[in-house]
């Protein structure tokens, strides 16, 4: 049976009481000639490159090479601290950390890719985050990584993970649906959850255009993943509670390429439209890399 | 100039397929059929690399070219004059593609955090390095760079390759030869007279040591002068290996590289 590019495949084909995560971790091993205990070990090490990450990116001086970024975390979680932002903790934990990895990527500091290293703020800002809330422990957290790379594979398989060919969307929307997935699961979710969950926050960013100011990764990416942590909480909440998404997530993935190749180039990381082609877009770029 | 698969006579030159990493990013050029079996799952294509920031392509990758263009050399690089085509040429300087390249041609992987310092370390380890920028890069893909080195020893290499994405790269040129590899599987270079035997020679002192390869290329600048085999090997080749191909009848150099 096929099930690399499809997750109702995938939810056909696990065992009675299999977690997506049992299902991804079982059948990385198989395919590859490995153990799960390797694969297990090998995970926990991007969780905890993920939580260094998380770490150093809310050093307050923080500057990216452009000094377009930098310093934002440590603003956002003074501020939730000192009780100035409506939203509570959880709200305020997810978009600092979010923006710190995002922040340390702009400054050339040490992150994971997940999938990408534009969307690398999203997915260790909802399983940081939502691990705490959830009281999950590191096993857990670990298996919900692997749950998140396992719904991530079935995207790239299916659709893509290419701002240049498919916009934001591919790249934020898709890192959004995978970190929805492994907060249903950290959550206590079912697996039909977890794929309601990856489904609605993929559906939340269709469209979404890629045109990064002066091409480089920071206006808007380093904000946007403080966004599209949120909305992967909204995502997994909403399955949680036990709401559906009306077209499944194979459909999802489906429509998200297919809006791809309708964008027009200039908003696929080309940095020509968009926000790249505003006034003070192209005077930013023009100041960082002076007129050609 | 072209290239060939020659069919050797123990075991013939085998090529298989396996399963590749997703390369994300600009689409990959090189026109390869990707071929992946049905149920294939490949976590960490997606959950990693570990890699510094701010872009799998523009940053990370260049590390691996550098890195790729340091091991082909097989010493310490003394000079390195390094071509930036096409976006690496127009926004190279916000992502650090030249420190990020620095930091490959000084060794180091794509997670090291001293990349950020690896103009001031290259000075340090006597590594002086030029660049220049052309835009319009004909051709090629659209992150390119070419790299030309000199060892400390005078001994000189020069490489171009792209980075597809996803901090994946594509050597195509070493010297004067038409390659593709990518890094991702230990790769054995090996330098040859273009003569009759040779592919069964390397082959056969791999064979002999369980080596298996999994791609293997053959490239030559001219019929019956100098040519470069590249073979990718799902084991690393070990020192004494790499030493009894070196002294191969013909072949005149050998480097064996672990995954970039």
């Amino acid at each position: 049976m096929r099930y690399a590019d499809s997750l109702q495949k995938v939810l056909e084909a696990l065992k009675p009481g299999e977690r997506l995560s049992d299902f991804f971790l079982r059948q990385e091993a198989a395919v590859n000639g490995t153990t799960e205990e390797e694969v297990f070990r090998r995970m926990e090490e991007n969780l905890k490159a993920m939580e260094e990450a998380a770490e150093k990116g809310l050093r307050p001086g923080l500057k990216s090479v452009s000094g377009l970024t930098g310093g934002d975390a440590f603003r956002v979680k003074a501020a939730g601290e000192a009780g100035k932002l409506p939203g509570g903790a959880l709200l305020n934990g997810l978009m600092y950390r979010a923006l710190a990895v995002a922040e340390l990527n702009a400054a050339m500091g040490r992150v994971v890719a997940a999938p990408t290293a534009g969307s690398c703020g999203i997915l260790p800002a909802v399983i940081l985050t939502v691990g705490d809330a959830a009281g999950a422990d590191r096993k857990a957290r670990v298996m919900a990584l692997v749950t998140a790379g396992g719904v991530g594979y079935v995207i790239a398989r299916r659709a893509s993970l290419s701002g240049a060919e498919c916009g934001c969307q591919a790249e934020c929307g898709s890192a959004a649906a995978m970190a929805a997935a492994a907060a249903a699961e950290l959550a206590g979710g079912t697996p039909e959850m977890s794929v309601h969950a990856c489904a609605l926050a993929l559906k939340n960013h269709l469209g979404l255009a890629c045109d990064p100011v002066a091409g480089l990764v920071e206006v808007p990416c380093v904000k946007r993943n403080a966004f599209c942590a949120s909305a992967a909480l909204v995502a997994a909440n909403l399955a949680l509670a036990g709401v559906r998404s009306v077209i499944p997530a194979d459909e999802v993935m489906d429509a998200m390429k297919a809006i791809g190749k309708m964008m027009p180039a200039a908003i696929r990381e080309t940095a020509e439209g968009g926000l790249a082609d505003t006034p003070t877009g192209r005077r930013l770029a023009d100041g960082i890399f002076g007129r050609d | 100039m072209g290239e060939r698969i020659k069919n050797a006579a123990p075991g013939g030159v085998r090529r298989k397929t396996i399963p590749r990493r997703r390369t994300r990013g600009a689409p990959q050029r090189d026109g390869r059929q990707k071929e992946r079996s049905a149920n294939a799952v490949d976590l960490f294509s997606i959950i990693g690399p570990v890699m510094i920031g701010p872009s799998s392509s523009h940053t990370a990758g260049a590390v691996r070219l550098g890195r790729a263009a340091r091991a082909l050399l097989g010493e310490e690089p003394g000079e390195a004059e390094v071509v930036f085509y096409g976006s690496f040429a127009r926004t190279g300087k916000g992502h650090g593609t030249d420190l990020a390249v620095v930091g490959g041609l000084l060794g180091m992987p794509m997670d090291d955090e001293r990349i950020r310092d690896s103009f001031r370390l290259a000075e340090a380890a006597g590594l002086s390095v030029t660049f220049s920028r052309k835009i319009d890069g004909g051709g090629r893909h659209p992150n390119s760079m070419e790299l030309r080195l000199t060892g400390k020893s005078g001994k000189k290499l020069s490489l171009s390759g792209s980075s597809v994405g996803g901090g994946n790269i594509l050597v195509n040129r070493v010297d004067e030869y038409s390659v593709s590899f990518t890094g991702e599987y230990c790769t054995l270079a090996v330098f040859h007279r273009d003569e009759p035997g040779m592919v069964s020679r390397v082959t056969g002192a791999l064979a002999d040591s369980g080596v298996n390869i999994a791609q293997m290329r053959v490239s030559r600048a001219d019929r019956g002068g100098d040519a470069i085999m590249l073979i990718e090997t799902d084991q690393p080749v070990n020192r004494a290996t790499a030493e009894r191909i070196r002294a191969l009848e013909g072949v005149t150099g050998a480097m064996a590289m672990d995954r970039l």
